[in-house]
């Protein structure tokens, strides 16, 4: 059993490279070990000599959209200290990759077109397979209408009552994607991080996670690309992050300058632990990977 | 002091001045989001459960756990009276602290008393106990497929299911965390 989901595993990342260098984007695979990172008061990094383990590889894959690349993806790890149960390991695999010039919609229609390309491409046994292919195509749902659909207040007043998070994880994620995948998409600004807001409507950012079968996969945005809002955006999470007793380590300068050599561009992070766990029908992310912390 | 990212099941804490085993846990983080600790716990005094969500910041007491190691003398009523095998103080425990461990006990079996506070709240027996069959109805010959049971008595009045060679008089090996028959015992 725990043979063939490895098997599975090797042949789904194999599939995930075919269709990124079929569309002409560059693998690449940047430092794990960074002196700064993006402050987010969610997430605790790991040290490591002075520096500290990537939380995602957002940072460096940003700075070469800044120098001239236009379709990058990378397969790597990321740390996150204390994340671990049946769907988060505190070291995982992330996929991410960006494009220039398009923005979080584009970026949806892709993520549909490789997960398609991945059913097609490798022979799976989960009934994942059957929800990828859904005839009726992909639900795109708003998080305000999925506050109404499935929660108990509207997305504003989860927010002032600090119960967003409670609502979603309870309510609403175990309704999402059990039929066929689900985008939700138009965050709350409050919940932007590094994503651009929306031109008509400034209180929702151009943010999107696709689920299925209820599992969180993907976490995709059109980027923020004005380094002085961005870095406004990082102070005021550092003092959140300062507050908790978390360290990032100093501004992240260099990646705020070459912000401004960037026009527009998308980006996405997908959890390739996650992905096998669906692709193979496991029930937990122990099942795909060759080990577990506590197997060390 | 424990944190959120501590508590996984059989972690013991205490709440409000009450004793309390995690008995279900479950780690969720929505995208971008906070780090939830959803919790199922039981109240080791009462048994009363309930559910709770837990944030990174949320801190927990250690319960004050002790165990001795006692002898457990009989049972007069709904009480059941141990003694400590160090200095002979005794106490006692009600039948509904000690929920299913009943079903296993005999006098003069060597236990632990779990103590919260210095006040008693249950046991821990050994893994298995040895048990004489009091009641058990005779095997029909001829039943040989081996995969057939058949119901019997114990001594403490629990009835459980055992292979049809076991006899009326004969020693039973039971676990205790299970209430299942392990084997029989030759003298």
């Amino acid at each position: 059993m725990a043979y063939s989901f490895l098997a599975l595993r090797a042949e789904i990342i194999q599939a995930v490279r075919s269709f990124f260098i079929g569309r002409g984007y560059l693998e690449v695979d940047t430092p794990l070990r960074l002196p700064s990172l993006i402050p987010e008061a969610n997430i605790e990094p790991v040290e490591a000599g002075g520096w500290f383990l990537q939380t995602s590889p957002e940072l460096c894959m940003k700075r070469l959209l800044a120098r001239g690349h236009e379709k990058v993806f990378q397969i790597c790890k990321c740390f996150r200290k204390h994340e671990r149960g049946t769907r988060h390991l505190s070291e995982f695999t992330m996929l991410e990759w960006y494009c220039t010039d398009i923005y979080y919609m584009d970026l949806m229609a892709e993520c549909e077109e490789m997960l398609r390309f991945l059913v097609a491409e490798v022979d799976l046994p989960g009934p994942a397979a059957g929800i990828i292919q859904a005839e009726s195509g992909w639900q795109y749902l708003s998080v305000s209408r999925a506050f109404e659909m499935y929660g108990q207040l509207p997305v504003q007043q989860a927010l002032r009552e600090n119960v967003f998070d409670d609502i979603l994880v309870r309510d609403i994620e175990p309704r999402l994607g059990l039929e066929r995948p689900v985008f939700l998409y138009d965050y709350p600004a409050e919940t932007a991080s590094l994503a651009c807001l929306k031109t008509d409507d400034t209180s929702l950012a151009e943010r999107f996670e696709l689920y299925i079968k209820g599992v969180e996969l993907a976490n995709g945005f059109t980027e923020l690309t004005d380094s002085e809002e961005q870095r406004f955006r990082f102070v005021k999470e550092r003092e959140l992050c300062r507050q908790s007793g978390r360290d990032f380590g100093p501004m992240p300068e260099k990646f705020l300058d070459d912000l401004e050599q960037i026009d527009k561009a998308a980006g996405i992070a997908l959890g390739i632990d996650r992905l096998v766990m669906l692709l193979c029908g496991a029930e937990r992310i122990d099942d795909v990977v060759p080990f577990t912390p506590e197997s060390l | 002091m424990y944190t959120a990212s501590d508590l996984r099941k059989g972690l013991k804490i205490e709440i409000d001045g009450e004793p309390y085993v995690v008995t279900d846990f479950q780690f969720s983080k929505p995208g971008k989001g906070q780090a939830l600790y959803r919790t199922r716990m039981k109240n080791m005094v009462t048994g009363n459960a309930f559910e709770k969500t837990y944030r990174s910041n949320d801190k927990f007491k250690k319960a004050p756990l002790e165990e001795r190691a006692m002898q457990y003398l009989y049972s007069q009523g709904d009480e059941y009276h141990f003694m400590d095998n160090q200095n002979y103080e005794q106490l006692s425990i009600t039948a509904d602290q000690l929920e299913d461990n009943v079903n296993f006990m005999v006098d003069n079996m060597d236990v632990h008393v779990l103590l919260f506070h210095g006040r008693p709240i249950g046991v821990t027996l050994p893994n298995s106990v040895v048990l004489e069959v009091t009641r058990a109805d005779p095997w029909a010959k001829g039943d040989t497929s081996g995969t057939d049971t058949k119901p019997v008595t114990v001594e403490t009045g629990f009835a459980l299911q055992v292979p049809p060679f076991v006899n009326e008089g004969d020693k039973i090996q039971i676990d205790t965390r299970t209430g299942q028959y392990s084997t029989r015992v030759k003298e």
